[in-house]
């Protein structure tokens, strides 16, 4: 294939090509030698051009490689000739990848981009290293580690200590003086410096360091008749307490000792093979829809030499304990193998207790947000014993609030600044007319509350969907939110869910702040207690209610637009909130802002262990949490925090 | 409201009552509730379609009719609105559905009424009906030349399966299961994760990919994950420091029409594979594009499913003038075989097992929310039963010759002649 | 002292048979199968639907309107009902496919390899190809039938024992049977949990058995079922709530602590109810799906059981006619309007689109229903009537 392309190519006469394989004095020659394989991008095709480039020892190969990776490589459609462009008005000025001349001018229409895939994109970078390594720009030399963390060769070992003693940078010291390590592991000459490389590990939790040595401890299971006397023996297996009968069957099968168990279908088939006038193995067909007669059949079958012999089980077990089972070390340096196993032991001790701590952050994290969901319904439900199944509704239209903000104001900083207050006032000012409108009307009849603003919750829902559509909306954090807190390769959480736990908190502390200090939480509380008697003592217990009840929703609100930044926006999105908030309130004890910090606590670390034990299916997590829950109010109906003289029920 | 019932019948009739001369085309799509975000597009391609295919006179002389009604993803609903296109409407043929259990939901409907479906969107296989023609991909034209990609190109060595937890992500996944294990990855290095439908908490499910890691192999996230739970994924990946470079996605379900609702900076390398990007350099494609943007708006962009209606509809208008009637069995039998141009080059043939052929295409994303078209593969035929399953590898469908969708090679019979729903 | 017959003491209930009896009969006259053919099958099939619904509404009525407990949650029974029926018929239809193929077969399959086979047929298409331990009884339809009603009862026995003993009432007791309810729906999500996740039990309207029977026909006898099953249940919901049984639950609507000092066990009168509607509630799904022909965890998300409650509010709590009329009439109205046939309203500057706002229509005119007539429909009807015969 690539002969005759390169034959065509030849017959041409557009670019002189030398024979393949011959000794090439310029980058061009070298890429024309894979010319259509380059320029197909594919893994396979653009390794080679990569590694003639590598070891070409030509001055302009570094460049050439640099370009490639940037994309400022491209190719002349008519002739192949590899080329760098600069725009020149309409058309690209073409210039030589070896001498750096101009060599003309084409339209763009006639070059094509090389777009290194993700596949070849890293070769590239490997095979930079050596040039990057030395590079005087500390960036370059940084890209070069990156580059040999990803992909290490052996080749990088010599080169990176080479420079590794030039360094001045005493951050890139460090991180080579790592890496040298890490791949002392893997391509150390002798057993000892290998072994010293994976002790200089011992209690390191980084992932890096973990991926060089987990490789080394990869083990196979093999059987024989007797144990072998390889050098890389792991241990002996125990038939019954390391391996079942048919792991070690299996083994014995692989190692031809044992032949293979015949299975149901494959007697059926021979036994369909074999129907002789209306019987198979002397059975009437009609018969072997019983697998007793079946068996009958075939060892009939067997018997007359038409079918392979089935094992009885007494000869299985004989041959099973005639046998040794045995697992070895892939590595085959038994003593680094164990170093590695040593060293990874203790690391893995670590690792597990890390990993419960990020857990419990995952945890503190669902929970805030609970929380957030929740502490709006924990005042409209738990102050005022008024069931609003629009609360959902109220979180969307924050996060639309949020969004609709980010329309108007580009600089996202600002616009959440701008969108947090703004959602809390269009909530307060929506909660206000509900309950004006609506509950006040129904402060009797609590159930016919949850009916009526259920009407509003599909009413509003339906609304913001016909004035948003239904895909989801975006409402991005500003960059100071990008990226994670990082304790090490284990811990970490992302910057925007911190964010939202001190939002939580700082709810938290304003709604204690708001009830325990000022004269409106008087007001409440009062009312709240005992509507009549503080009625009595001049509080309008109207305008309590409605600025509660307006509070409650402003504060879910502003908890829409923190779900709307790290999740989505979408009509939807209350509803997805709305069970799980009343049962945080719930399940926390209605009637305290305690009660829902411990409600939230409990459901997210609830679902995060459930789904810690149930990794692949997260949806059962949910599933169970909610039964849980259920569970619970059965037997505790007050909640974990439970005010005195309150049942679940009035 | 839950919408469970269709409206009367009389009424129905009372909307829409075109000559008996034209020839009438069903449009089957979701015009309200969850789904309606993906499945108006294909109802305006379908009416563009249509539209295009009147001006130019029309079919076999007769006008084309399109008769759209709306199942507002209520899967139940699927089935009574295709009874009702087929009894009451009496359409000759039908383009619609979008998720699988809408097309399960119909199927015993239009098998029973000798119906014809075109539907549009990559599935998991493992069906054959007679009276359906699958124009999106099946397994092994999507899914399994993507996970070639990683094991060949990006030299992945460990997996993660990610999927949203219904049929398409269960059974794709189940397939690359057994298709890794053939090629030598080990049960261990496969993870799989079900999350529910816009799922938004995905820090736990990233820092357990990013785990897997810890062992030194390289790892690849197959996504199969839907809708608006992409979203949050994507954030958290970015969030987490995550590039391309460290732990690739290819997704199955990302497209231009769902990029457009996100802020693509952070997935700049991630991929997809498709049948179709828009960002396809061809003739045809520009023309479509322009007619597209021409008829929608300059904004809306090209996606997957609609190139497959487009081949599908073209295929549909050539059959029944090769057969001189719009009768669906005569149809049927002149679709086998048929060509029409690919929107990305190439051509795709109706097979017996009513797939198409189709080239794969691997797409990285781009900051502009548009594909690179990074890999293109020839033609593949669609398989509606996959090879790597030992139950579906001795099925075989073929309505040409043996006449039977389930036909089962080592017993050679006829499982079935209708379809499993 | 003679009393008269109990249909007599309740002229309603009679007018209620006979309507439904005229009803089914003019249905069959205008059938495709038994008639003149004015009726379409589909519409056959959505009225057969609307019979169903009004009879979980019956059931609503008696626990919610009666009884005074709002629970949000009989729509899962309802569904539990459809996945009962669903997995016999499904089973059933399978095991035909895989007999016929199987006499093709040399070798004639065990029971082990039947099975096998109809779990590959059934759950291939979701990613499975093992019969989950919950399918042990579909391959009998007096079993699975049994469990139509046996299942739903046992759930509702459960959990209405220990909420009711822990005393949980009112809004707590609506919130924690939404939460059970979105827990079946999350967990019939699942694929693991074996009936077929997301896609659920489908091709439910092939009656196994009767596949040479058109779908005509079945649809009208469906349809007979479902209005049977209707005035039967609404016989003996009319008949509970007109004696003593009637009064204790009314009076526990109307203050449970009254009726307890009273020496009436409170918890048992409610659980009695609360099971007796959840199995009602069954029975109802049971002939709902086979018309509907696909049963699937949305069908029992919580909103539906929503739904349910506002039928019977707009049609009016504690009337039976009133619930079945507020069933009806809602239903049947949001499917025309939803079904983009209700002509679109133009304003000028914006054009009202049914699809869009019906919706919205619907929420706020329950909401001005809850606040001005608390007695939905069934009570202004009522109210015109009182004043009339005065």
């Amino acid at each position: 294939m690539r002969l005759l392309i390169g034959l065509l190519a030849l017959v041409a006469g557009l670019v002189a090509l030398p024979e393949r394989g011959a000794a090439q004095t310029t980058a061009q020659g070298i890429l024309q030698q894979y010319g259509d394989d380059v320029a197909k991008g594919s893994r396979k095709g653009s390794e080679p051009a990569i590694a003639a480039l590598r070891d070409s020892g030509l001055p302009a190969a570094a460049v050439v490689l640099e370009k490639w990776l940037e994309r400022d490589l491209w190719r002349r459609n008519a002739d192949g000739l590899f080329v760098y462009v600069a725009p020149a008005g309409d058309e690209m000025k073409l210039i030589d990848i070896d001498t750096g001349a101009e060599v003309g001018a084409a339209p763009k229409g006639d070059l094509t981009q090389l777009r290194p895939s993700g596949g070849v994109r890293p070769m590239i970078a490997a095979a930079l290293v050596a040039f990057r390594l030395i590079d005087p720009d500390p960036e370059k030399r940084r890209a070069a580690l990156d580059a040999i963390a990803r992909d290490a060769e052996k080749d990088h070992l010599p080169a990176l200590r080479a420079a590794m003693a030039k360094e001045k940078d005493p951050a890139l010291a460090a991180m080579m003086d790592r890496l040298a390590r890490i791949l002392a592991i893997r391509f150390g000459d002798s057993d000892a410096e290998r072994i010293a490389a994976i002790e200089s590990f011992a209690g390191d939790t980084a992932l890096d360091a973990r991926a060089a040595l987990n490789p080394l401890v990869a083990t196979t299971r093999g059987a024989a008749a007797s144990l072998p006397d390889a050098a890389n023996l792991k241990r002996e297996l125990e038939l019954g307490d390391d391996l079942t009968e048919d792991e070690a069957w299996a083994l014995l099968v692989e190692a031809g000792i044992a032949p293979p168990r015949i299975s149901g279908a494959d007697k059926r088939a021979a036994l369909g093979a074999h129907i002789v006038d209306g019987r198979a193995g002397g059975v009437p067909v009609p018969e072997l829809s019983d697998p007793a007669a079946r068996d009958r059949a075939y060892a009939a079958l067997a018997a007359a030499g038409a079918a392979p012999p089935t094992v009885t089980d007494a000869e299985a077990r004989a041959i099973l304990e005639a046998n040794v089972y045995f697992e070895r070390w892939q590595e085959p340096s038994a003593a680094v193998a164990e170093a590695a196993d040593d060293a990874l032991g203790a690391i893995e001790t670590r690792v597990t207790l890390l990993q419960a701590f990020d857990l419990l952050l995952d945890a503190l994290s669902l929970g805030s947000i609970y929380f957030l969901a929740a502490i709006g319904l924990a005042i409209t439900f738990g102050v005022m014993r008024v069931i609003n199944m629009a609360h959902g509704e109220f979180i969307m239209m924050g996060a639309y609030t949020g969004y609709v903000v980010q329309l108007f104001i580009s600089d996202y900083t600002v616009s959440i600044l701008v969108a947090l207050p703004l959602a809390f006032a269009v909530t307060f000012l929506a909660g206000v007319a509900l309950e004006r409108l609506v509950i006040r009307w129904l402060y009797k009849r609590p159930l016919e509350t949850l009916l009526a603003t259920f009407g509003i919750s599909i009413a509003l829902q339906q609304i913001f969907k016909n004035i948003f559509g239904t895909q989801a909306r975006p409402l991005t954090a500003p960059g100071w939110l990008d990226g994670a807190w990082v304790l090490n390769d284990i811990v970490g959480i992302s910057w925007i869910r911190i964010a939202i736990f001190v939002m939580a908190a700082v709810f938290l502390v304003a709604f204690l702040f708001v009830m325990k200090r000022t004269r409106l939480g008087l007001e409440v509380r009062a009312v709240t207690q005992n509507p009549s008697m503080a009625a009595s003592m001049g509080i309008d217990p109207d305008r309590i209610n409605m600025l509660t009840f307006g509070l409650g929703s402003g504060i879910a609100g502003v908890a829409g637009v923190a779900i709307g930044l790290y999740a989505k926006v979408t009509s939807e999105l209350g509803q997805d909130y709305i069970v799980q908030s009343f049962m945080t309130v719930v399940v926390g004890g209605v009637g305290s802002i305690w009660g829902a910090v411990a409600g939230a606590g409990l459901v997210g670390l609830l679902q995060k262990i459930i789904e810690y034990f149930n990794p692949s299916n997260t949806l059962a997590a949910q599933t169970y949490m909610i039964l849980f829950v259920i569970l619970f109010i059965q037997f505790r109906p007050k909640g974990i925090v439970a005010l005195k003289g309150r049942a679940a029920g009035d | 409201m839950s919408k469970r019932f269709i409206a009367s019948a009389a009424l129905a009739l009372a909307i829409a009552s075109p000559a008996a001369a034209d020839i009438k085309v069903g449009v089957l799509h979701s015009l309200s509730g969850t789904m309606a975000i993906s499945e108006t597009t294909l109802k305006d391609t379908m009416l563009m379609l249509i539209e295009q295919q009147n001006a130019k006179g029309g079919l076999l002389g007769q006008k084309l009719v399109p008769v759209v009604v709306d199942p507002a993803s209520d899967w139940p609903l699927f089935a009574e609105k295709a009874r009702e296109l087929l009894t009451v409407e009496k359409v000759d043929v039908m383009f619609g559905c979008w998720t699988s259990v809408s097309r399960k939901s119909v199927l015993p409907v239009i098998e029973e009424l000798n119906g014809l479906l075109f539907y549009p969107v990559q599935y998991e296989g493992e069906e054959s009906s007679k009276n359906v023609f699958y124009t999106g991909a099946a397994p092994n034209q999507q899914a399994i030349p993507a996970t070639d990609y990683f094991l060949e190109e990006l030299g992945v060595e460990k997996f993660a399966l990610l999927g949203t937890d219904y049929v398409y992500p269960r059974t794709t996944n189940r397939i690359l299961e057994a298709y890794l294990k053939s090629k030598g990855i080990a049960e261990s290095d496969i993870f799989v994760n079900y999350t529910p439908f816009g799922h938004s908490d995905w820090s736990k499910i990233v820092a357990d990919v990013v785990a897997l890691g810890a062992d030194g192999k390289k790892v690849g996230v197959i996504s199969t994950i839907n809708g608006d739970a992409n979203i949050g994924f994507y954030k958290e990946l970015a969030a987490a420091g995550v590039s391309a470079d460290d732990i690739p996605v290819v997704a199955f379900s990302v497209g231009e029409e769902e990029l457009s609702g996100l802020d693509t900076s952070n997935l700049v390398g991630h991929l997809a594979a498709w049948n179709y990007f828009q960002s396809a350099d061809t003739p045809i494609n520009a023309e479509f594009i322009k007619a597209w943007k021409a008829y929608a708006g300059e904004k809306r962009v090209t996606n997957d499913p609609m190139e497959a209606h487009v081949i599908g509809f073209e295929m549909w208008v050539k059959a029944v003038e090769k057969a001189g009637s719009a009768e669906v069995d005569k149809v049927r039998e002149a679709m086998y075989g048929l060509e029409v141009p690919n929107l990305t080059g190439g051509t795709a043939r109706m097979l017996p097992n009513h797939h198409l052929t189709k080239p794969v295409l691997i797409g990285e994303i781009r900051a502009d929310g548009q594909f690179d078209i990074i890999s293109q593969t020839e033609p593949v035929p669609g398989d509606a039963w996959t090879d790597f399953l030992p139950e579906s590898a001795v099925l075989e469908s073929d309505w040409k010759d043996l006449n039977c969708g389930m036909y089962n090679t080592e017993t050679k019979t006829c499982v079935q002649l209708k379809s499993n729903y | 002292m003679s009393r008269k017959p109990f249909i007599l003491r309740n002229p309603s209930v009679l007018v209620f048979l006979l309507a439904l009896a005229a009803f089914t009969a003019a249905v069959t006259l205008m059938s495709e199968a038994f008639g003149a053919g004015l009726i379409s099958t589909s519409f056959v099939k959505t009225l057969g639907k609307t019979l169903c619904l009004c009879l979980i509404a019956v059931a609503m009525d008696l626990v919610w309107g009666y009884c005074g407990i709002l629970s949000l949650g009989h729509f899962a029974f309802f569904g539990l009902g459809g996945y009962m029926i669903g997995m016999w018929l499904m089973y059933a239809r399978t095991e035909e496919i895989v007999l016929a193929a199987s006499a093709a077969e040399a070798i004639p399959p065990t029971a082990q390899e039947l099975s096998d086979a109809i779990a590959v047929q059934i759950f291939g298409v979701v990613g499975g190809s093992e019969l989950p331990p919950v399918w042990s009884f579909a391959h009998s339809l007096p079993l699975q039938l049994l469990l139509v009603l046996l299942l739903p009862g046992l759930f509702a026995l459960v959990f209405g024992w220990l909420a009711f003993r822990s005393r949980v009432t009112g809004v707590y007791l609506s919130i924690l049977t939404q939460a059970g309810t979105l827990a079946l729906s999350l967990w019939l999500f699942q694929n693991d949990s074996g009936l077929r996740g997301n896609n659920g039990l489908s091709g439910l309207q092939n009656i196994p058995g009767l596949d040479d029977v058109p779908q005509a026909v079945v649809s009208v006898w469906l349809l007979w079922a479902s209005a049977l099953a209707l005035g039967g249940f609404y016989l003996l919901a009319a008949w509970t709530v007109s004696g003593k049984f009637g009064s204790v639950i009314r009076g526990i609507r109307d203050d449970e602590a009254r009726v307890r000092f009273l020496g009436y066990s409170v918890e048992g009168y409610k659980l009695f109810v609360f099971t007796l509607t959840a199995m009602i509630a069954a029975i109802a799904g049971a002939l709902y799906y086979p018309q509907a022909g696909i049963v699937n965890p949305a069908e029992v998300a919580p909103i539906a059981s929503i739904y349910l409650a506002v039928w019977v509010a707009i049609g009016g709590r504690g009337k039976l006619w009133g619930a079945v009329i507020g069933a009806a009439a809602v239903s049947l109205l949001s499917s025309w309007f939803t079904g983009g046939q209700a002509p679109s309203i133009p304003l000028g500057f914006y054009t009202v689109v049914w699809v869009d706002w019906w919706q919205v229509l619907l929420g706020l005119g329950f909401v001005a229903i809850t606040l001005f007539a608390p007695n939905g429909v069934a009570g202004l009807i009522e109210r015109i009537f009182v004043r009339e015969a005065k």
